[in-house]
C-alpha cells in the first residue's frame, strides 16, 4: 500500500505549478476580472499545447489518458493559481459527462475538440428550485426532441461553443448558435467564474444518453472541484502564514502569539484533511472502488466547510489588510463560497452519505 | 499511489488473521466491567500468549526477540487486533515506548537485562515523566537525582503514570544538573518500583476508575549503571520516547472509531424520533454522516502520513494533524452518541436498562482525556505552528 504520488504524478504537479506561476500569475487573473473577460483564449491553447483539456480523456479522442489523481492534482494547482474561465467547466464537468454518457461518434465529434483545445462547453443543470438531486430535475425534452425551459447557476456559458443538459430524459447538447437559446449573466460573489441563466424556447437539441452514467461523471466533476478547492486552501494558508510572520504587533511577529499560531494550525489541519480526502476519492473513482461516490461525497462535504473556514481564519489574521480590495485573499473567498455550493454543499453531501450509509441505498441516475 | 495491500503485506496479515481467529480469548467482553486490577493478570496471559507465537513487539528488530515489522505491516497489526477485537497487551508502554527506548539508546547490559521481560509481560513497565508542576512543559520538571558514589538518589513526585499501580519498573526522568537551562540538565534513570522509599498511591479518575498512579521517591538509590543515555542528555532520550506515542498504534484506534459508527447507525435504526425511526430525522442524519465522513478521513491522513513515513523513513508533515484529528473526532462522535440515545447514554453497565454495558456514558468522560493525554491539542497546535508552519516560538 503507497497513498503517496509516484515520479510521474509528483512531475505532473510541479509543471502544473510552474506553467500556471509563469503563465495565470495574479497580476492577470485581476487584470480578467477587472476587464469582465471570461477567460484568454491565447491562455487555452498553451493549456491545450500541455494537455491539459484532454487529461483523463482517451487517446483515440486526442486526450492525454491520464487518471483521475493526475486530473486532481493538475486541480489543485489551477486552484491555487486561481485559474479563472472555464477549465473545469469543459474538461472536469462537460468533458466527463461527455465521456461518460455520448456514444463514439458524438465522442469524435465533441469530446475530441475539447482534448484538442478547441472548443469549451458546460453543464446546465440547476432548475429554479437549486437543488442538486438528480430526482428534481423538472425540465424534460418534447417529443420532438426540442427543448424549452430554463437552467440557472451555469459556469461559464457565454464561452460555451456547446451547452450540455441534465434533463429528466437525460443528457442533451445544444449548440451556441442554436435557435431559442438565450444566454443572460447572473452577476454573483466569483469575480473569477461565472454564472449564466440559460433559456431554452423550442431549442433544437441532440440526446447523447440516458442518464445513468451521469452520476459517475458528476462524482469526477465534484473530485475536480475539491481538488480545486484544496489549492485555493493551500495558497490561502500560504499568504495567511508568511504575512504573520512579516507583519509586527507589540514588537513580535503576530504568528508568534497563539491565538494566530492555532488558527494557522487549524487551517494546515483542514487543508490537509481535504487534500487526503480528495486523493482518497480520485483513487477511489479511477478503481471503480465500491466507495467511490460515498468517498467523493466525504470530500465535497468535508471540503466546502473547509473550504470557507480556511478563508475566514486567513482574512481574520491579516486584520484591515484582509478585508482590503487590493489583497488577493478576497478573490479566493469568493471562489471558495461558489465552489462550497457547486455541486451539492456540506450539507447536501452529508444527507447523500446518510442515503448511501445509513439507508444503504444506491444512488440513482435520470432519465431512462 | 495504489491503496491496495501488496502480496507480502496480504500474506501478513492473512498469518496474522488467523492466529488471531484461533487465538484471541471469547470472553473478554464480558470481563468489561471487571476492575482494571481483576483484568491485569487476564491481560499478562493474553501478552504471554502473543508473545510465544511471536506477535508479541512486532516493530522489534528480531535480534531483540521482535518480528522486526516493517511500518506497513505494523499498521496492518494494529488493524488485526482491532478489527478481531482482541485485549490489549498488558505491558503496552514496555512494548510501545520504553522497550523501543532502550533499544535506540540503552548499553548491551541493559538490553540484555529488561527487553525479554518486557515482551514475555513478566516485568510490567510505567514512564516517570509527568509531575504536579511540570505538565506540557515537561522539561521543568522537578524531581531530582544526586549521585552518591555508584548510585543516585531520587527525591521528587511523578503523576499520571500509566500503569503505575502495578509496574515493576518505571523509566524515570530526573533533574541532574540544576544549575543548567532546563533542557539540559536531565537524565533517564531505569528504576525499579520495589526500591525502598517509593510509594504509590492510585489517582481516582474522572470516568471513577483508576488507569493511573501518583508516584513519590524519597531518597530512593538507582544504580549508576541504570542510566539510558548519557548523563545530562536525558530530554533526548525523553523525546525519542514520546516521538513513539505517534506511532502506527492510531490504525487500530480507527478501527475502533469505525465500529463504534457502524453500532451508532445500528441503533439509530432501532430509536424513535419524533414519531419516526431515528436514522429518518434529518439532523441526526447530517450529524451520524459527519461522524462517518471524519472517520475516513482519519484512516485516509493516516494512510497518507505512514506511507510517508515508510517511502521516506522521517514522518512527513500530515502527521502532526492525526492527534488533534483523531481526539477531537472522539470528542464529536461520544456527543453524537448522547444525543441519539438521550438519557439512555448516561446510564453505567450495571443499570439493566443500560446500552451496550454502559460504554456510551464511558466513553463520553473518557474522551475528555483524548486531547490532554499523549500532547495537548494546544500543545500539538504549538507543534504544527513552529516546526511545520515554520512561525516563532510562542513560549
Amino acid at each position: 500500500m503507497q497513498f503517496g504520488l509516484n515520479e510521474s504524478q509528483e512531475i505532473l504537479k510541479q509543471n502544473a505549478r510552474q506553467f500556471f506561476a509563469g503563465e495565470c500569475p495574479m497580476t492577470y487573473v485581476r487584470y480578467l476580472a477587472e476587464n469582465k473577460q471570461p477567460y484568454d483564449p491565447a491562455l487555452w491553447s498553451k493549456m491545450a499545447a500541455q494537455g491539459y483539456t484532454g487529461i483523463i480523456f482517451p487517446e483515440k479522442y486526442d486526450g492525454l489518458g491520464l487518471g483521475k489523481v493526475e486530473l486532481i492534482l493538475l486541480m489543485e494547482e489551477a486552484g491555487r493559481a486561481l485559474l479563472p474561465g472555464p477549465f473545469w467547466s469543459t474538461v472536469a464537468l462537460a468533458g466527463a459527462v461527455i465521456d461518460a454518457v455520448a456514444s463514439d461518434a458524438q465522442k469524435t465529434k465533441y469530446l475530441a475538440p475539447i482534448c484538442r483545445g478547441e472548443a469549451r462547453s458546460t453543464l446546465a443543470f440547476l432548475e429554479t428550485g437549486a437543488t442538486w438531486d438528480l430526482a428534481d430535475l423538472k425540465l424534460a425534452a418534447a417529443a420532438d426532441g426540442k427543448l424549452t425551459g430554463e437552467k440557472l447557476f451555469v459556469f461559464d456559458a457565454d464561452v460555451a461553443d456547446f451547452v450540455l443538459v441534465a434533463a429528466q430524459t437525460g443528457v442533451f447538447l445544444v449548440e451556441a448558435q442554436a435557435p431559442g437559446l438565450c444566454i443572460t449573466p447572473m452577476p454573483a460573489l466569483d469575480l473569477t467564474r461565472n454564472f449564466y441563466a440559460v433559456r431554452f424556447k423550442d431549442t433544437p437539441a441532440e440526446k447523447l444518453g440516458d442518464g445513468a452514467n451521469l452520476i459517475r461523471a458528476l462524482d469526477i466533476a465534484t473530485a475536480a472541484l475539491v481538488g480545486e478547492m484544496v489549492g485555493g486552501m493551500q495558497r490561502v494558508l500560504d499568504l495567511t502564514v508568511d504575512y504573520a510572520k512579516m507583519r509586527r504587533q507589540f514588537g513580535k511577529a503576530i504568528g508568534t502569539f497563539q491565538a494566530v499560531q492555532h488558527k494557522c494550525a487549524d487551517m494546515y489541519l483542514e487543508t490537509e484533511s481535504s487534500r487526503s480526502a480528495v486523493y482518497y476519492a480520485a483513487w477511489a473513482l479511477e478503481h471503480d472502488a465500491p466507495d467511490a461516490t460515498t468517498a467523493t461525497s466525504i470530500a465535497k462535504m468535508y471540503a466546502s466547510d473547509a473550504c470557507r473556514e480556511v478563508g475566514n481564519r486567513g482574512i481574520q489574521i491579516h486584520g484591515g489588510n484582509g478585508f482590503a480590495w487590493e489583497n488577493d485573499l478576497h478573490l479566493y473567498y469568493r471562489r471558495a463560497k461558489a465552489s462550497e455550493a457547486m455541486l451539492g454543499d456540506a450539507t447536501f453531501h452529508r444527507e447523500r452519505i446518510a442515503r448511501l450509509v445509513i439507508d444503504s441505498v444506491p444512488i440513482a441516475g435520470c432519465g431512462n | 499511489m495504489d491503496l491496495n495491500l501488496t502480496s507480502e503485506e496480504m500474506q501478513f496479515r492473512d498469518e496474522l488473521r488467523s492466529w488471531l481467529t484461533a487465538n484471541v480469548p471469547a470472553d473478554w467482553e464480558q470481563r468489561r466491567e471487571e476492575s482494571l486490577e481483576s483484568r491485569f493478570e487476564y491481560l499478562r496471559a493474553w501478552q504471554r500468549k502473543l508473545f510465544e507465537a511471536g506477535w508479541a513487539g512486532v516493530s522489534w528488530p528480531k535480534q531483540f526477540g521482535g518480528r522486526g515489522a516493517n511500518l506497513m505491516q505494523q499498521v496492518i497489526f494494529w488493524q488485526e487486533m482491532a478489527l478481531a477485537s482482541a485485549p490489549p497487551m498488558a505491558n503496552t508502554l514496555g512494548l510501545g515506548l520504553i522497550g523501543p527506548t532502550i533499544i535506540a539508546f540503552g548499553t548491551e547490559a541493559q538490553k540484555t537485562r529488561y527487553l525479554a521481560k518486557i515482551l514475555s509481560a513478566e516485568e510490567i513497565w510505567c514512564q516517570g515523566f509527568s509531575e504536579p508542576n511540570a505538565g506540557s512543559d515537561l522539561a521543568s520538571l522537578q524531581t531530582e537525582a544526586r549521585q552518591d558514589g555508584s548510585f543516585y538518589v531520587v527525591n521528587g513526585l511523578k503523576t499520571w503514570n500509566s500503569y503505575g499501580w502495578v509496574a515493576d519498573w518505571c523509566e524515570l526522568v530526573v533533574r541532574t544538573d540544576p544549575n543548567v537551562p532546563k533542557h539540559k540538565g536531565l537524565t533517564v534513570l531505569l528504576v525499579d518500583m520495589k526500591s525502598p522509599g517509593i510509594s504509590v498511591r492510585p489517582l481516582r479518575q474522572i470516568t471513577g476508575e483508576s488507569e493511573f498512579a501518583e508516584v513519590s521517591f524519597r531518597d530512593v538509590r538507582v544504580p549508576v549503571e541504570n542510566i539510558v543515555g548519557n548523563v545530562n542528555q536525558g530530554w533526548e532520550v525523553a523525546i525519542g520516547t514520546l516521538m513513539h506515542e505517534r506511532g502506527t498504534f492510531g490504525a487500530g484506534l480507527q478501527i475502533t472509531f469505525r465500529r463504534n459508527m457502524e453500532r451508532l447507525i445500528e441503533l439509530a435504526g432501532r430509536l424513535r424520533r419524533n414519531g419516526n425511526s431515528a436514522a429518518q430525522d434529518p439532523l441526526i442524519r447530517q450529524k451520524l454522516a459527519q461522524c462517518y465522513a471524519d472517520v475516513e478521513i482519519m484512516r485516509w491522513n493516516q494512510m497518507r502520513a505512514f506511507s510517508r513515513i515508510s517511502a521516506t523513513g522521517v514522518p512527513g508533515p500530515e502527521g502532526s494533524i492525526q492527534k488533534i484529528f483523531w481526539s477531537e473526532l472522539n470528542q464529536r462522535l461520544q456527543q453524537v452518541a448522547q444525543e441519539l440515545l438521550g438519557p439512555y447514554g448516561q446510564l453505567e453497565g450495571i443499570s439493566p436498562h443500560s446500552v451496550d454495558k454502559g460504554t456510551w456514558a464511558y466513553g463520553y468522560l473518557r474522551s475528555r482525556g483524548n486531547t490532554i493525554e499523549a500532547g495537548t491539542s494546544e500543545i500539538q497546535r504549538n507543534i504544527i505552528g513552529h516546526f511545520v508552519l515554520g512561525l516563532p516560538r510562542s513560549y
